[in-house]
């Protein structure tokens, strides 16, 4: 290991083809990012882009981002979710600057080329040229079609008021990207049932956009890093638990029923538990079991590459991934309930988003590891993270003492990665 | 006519006990930083957008005193994060309206975030909206909503703004 060359690899080198040793060199190269954003982000996937909530009217649009690349996600007149990039097809423009409101059609301020919310470009000025002294000066030429010049039209699916989009038009439909196994646990979120916005908190994470999906793929930190969890039984080791992946082991959910709070062998022999820890407020854990639970009391669902679906007690949430660059990303959080809720069941889903968010009880400890992770790749980025908790291979399980997840989603990483 | 006259001992009881708060936070007082609060009292910490918006959301969101010392024992106990330090710069109070004993006033302020062996940024930046009210024990926060403008939050906030 004294040879420069291999202290800074070019590429990652994995120890034979398994994925529980993972080369700290798939977070630290700019190349690399870009190669994942084109496979994973812009070709053969589908991102999460809105809740259908967040534009219940037609002109309501809100604009986001698939990968890296803003893109404006907006009810037509008819009522139908439209994903346009937003990009003017004259000069490039990113026109649109507001993140949210209503509009009858898009115009871009440099050269007022206007476009309707599907992106098909309307009008351009002069297009014709301008009459002075009896001459028609300039004008676009002969053969400039509207048709050919519109803004790029991302492929849109809905499913339940959650609004996907791709880039790439041949991607599979969203229910077989998803699969029949993840499909379930998404449905039973999101069943039908009109969703209402609470609101959202933003936080900028300094690591690599993969550690967000890995942090909700690892049910063995929850327990150790997590003192809320552990001591109040939300999530630890020894809580009836099931980890579920799609064919692809892309996505995941991590599935737990709260059960002991108190000792019990392992799992409280931690610095973590508290056994005296009591809340002077305990309405922060004002739990009330909803119909719709069927008994776990957490989902965490991820939906690779772009999304989180959080369900831990009544607080719900989806958690929207946008990397900026390989060494950073944008982390937003939505936090919503449901249009049956009354007060008391919003007041309590508010009351216990204090857990969540970039300053929550719980997940404020999350963005932290994942940036001392980060800094710990970079500065010896020849050398590896362990993921061998419950063995090497891939595979669901009935418990959550396991990696499984981490090495399921990197199989899939070196699959699309790795390949020509 | 909304009342907002002030006498000067009124006036300087509020500028003192929003010193004394930025006292507190910065020094890493938590239990003076739960004392300065009634015991029913609100405190808040919401992102501009969700404030404007009318989005109920807020990134904390706390009900009693008993919450601030949940809190409390939280950045002492609980929360694994870098340590840091926190400086408040935290403007002159515009006094809202002056009621029933209380008053509403409106203050900016400026938080810098220095981590050890790290240069100084800007951390968060906003406002206080306040209702402060004069109990045997002195002046307290009923309330205290913090409205952020810092559309990003640099991945944590821990202590209290």
């Amino acid at each position: 290991m004294d040879d420069p060359g291999t202290l800074f690899p070019p590429a990652p080198v994995w120890e034979g083809s398994g994925t529980s040793r993972i080369p700290f060199a798939v977070y630290t190269s700019e190349q690399l990012h870009q190669r994942e954003l084109e496979r994973f982000f812009y070709k053969a996937h589908w991102s999460y882009v809105a809740l259908e909530a967040e534009i219940p009217n037609p002109g309501d649009f809100k604009r986001t981002v698939v990968g890296e690349r803003s893109v404006i996600v907006v009810r037509d007149q008819d009522g139908q979710v439209r994903v346009v990039e937003n990009v003017c097809a004259h000069r490039g423009m990113q026109f649109c600057r507001e993140r949210h409101g209503n509009r009858k059609e898009f115009i871009c301020p440099y050269h007022q080329w206007s476009y309707t919310l599907k992106g098909e470009l309307q009008g351009v000025p002069f297009r014709r040229g301008v009459r002075q002294d009896g001459k028609v000066n300039g004008g676009m030429p002969a053969d400039f079609e509207l048709g050919q010049h519109g803004l790029t039209q991302l492929k849109v699916a809905t499913r339940a008021g959650v609004v996907f989009a791709s880039f790439d038009h041949t991607v599979e439909p969203l229910e077989d990207y998803l699969g029949p196994a993840i499909l379930a646990w998404f449905d039973r979120l999101f069943n039908g049932r009109a969703l209402k916005i609470l609101g959202y908190n933003r936080q900028r994470i300094p690591g690599n956009w993969k550690l967000m999906l890995e942090n909700i793929k690892d049910p063995y930190h929850p327990g150790l890093l997590h003192t809320w969890f552990v001591t109040f039984g939300l999530w630890r080791a020894d809580n009836r638990s099931q980890l579920v992946m799609d064919a692809k082991h892309r996505h995941a959910a991590m599935i737990s029923t709260r059960g002991a709070q108190g000792q019990a062998a392992q799992v409280t022999q931690v610095a973590s538990f508290k056994p005296d820890m009591q809340l002077h407020d305990a309405r922060f854990l004002d739990i009330v079991p909803e119909p719709w639970w069927g008994g776990p009391t957490a989902v965490m669902t991820t939906l690779f590459p772009s999304v989180i679906l959080q369900q831990q007690v009544n607080s719900v949430s989806v958690r929207h991934i946008q990397p900026l660059g390989h060494g950073a990303f944008n982390f937003e959080w939505t936090h919503f309930g449901f249009e049956d809720d009354d007060a008391a069941m919003t007041q309590r889903r508010l009351r216990q988003a204090n857990l969540f968010g970039p300053a929550g009880f719980v997940s404020a400890d999350d963005g932290e590891v994942i940036e001392f992770s980060q800094s710990g790749f970079a500065s010896k980025p020849f050398h590896r993270a362990l993921a061998e908790l419950g063995g090497r291979e891939v595979g669901d399980t009935d418990h959550m003492v396991t990696e499984t997840l981490i090495r399921g989603m990197y199989r899939y990483w070196r699959e699309v990665m790795e390949a020509p | 006519m909304i009342d907002t006259a002030l006498d000067y001992p009124r006036f300087l009881a509020l500028t003192q006990l929003q010193a004394r708060y930025a006292a507190a936070v910065d020094s890493a007082d938590w239990d003076a930083w739960c004392e300065l609060f009634t015991d029913d009292c609100v405190y808040r910490l919401v992102p501009r957008e969700n404030h404007e918006r009318g989005l109920p959301l807020a990134t904390l969101s706390f009900e009693s005193k008993g919450m601030l010392k949940d809190r409390a024992y939280a950045i002492r106990e609980t929360l694994f994060h870098d340590p840091y330090y926190q400086r408040h710069v935290v403007g002159v109070p515009l006094v809202l309206r002056v009621a029933d004993g209380r008053i509403e006033c409106e203050t900016h302020y400026a938080v810098y975030r220095t981590k050890l062996s790290e240069l100084t940024m800007v951390f968060n930046v906003g406002r206080y909206l306040d209702t402060v009210l004069e109990t045997p024990d002195g002046w307290r926060f009923a309330s205290r909503v913090c409205v952020y403008d810092s559309e990003m939050i640099p991945n944590s906030i821990i202590y209290p703004i």
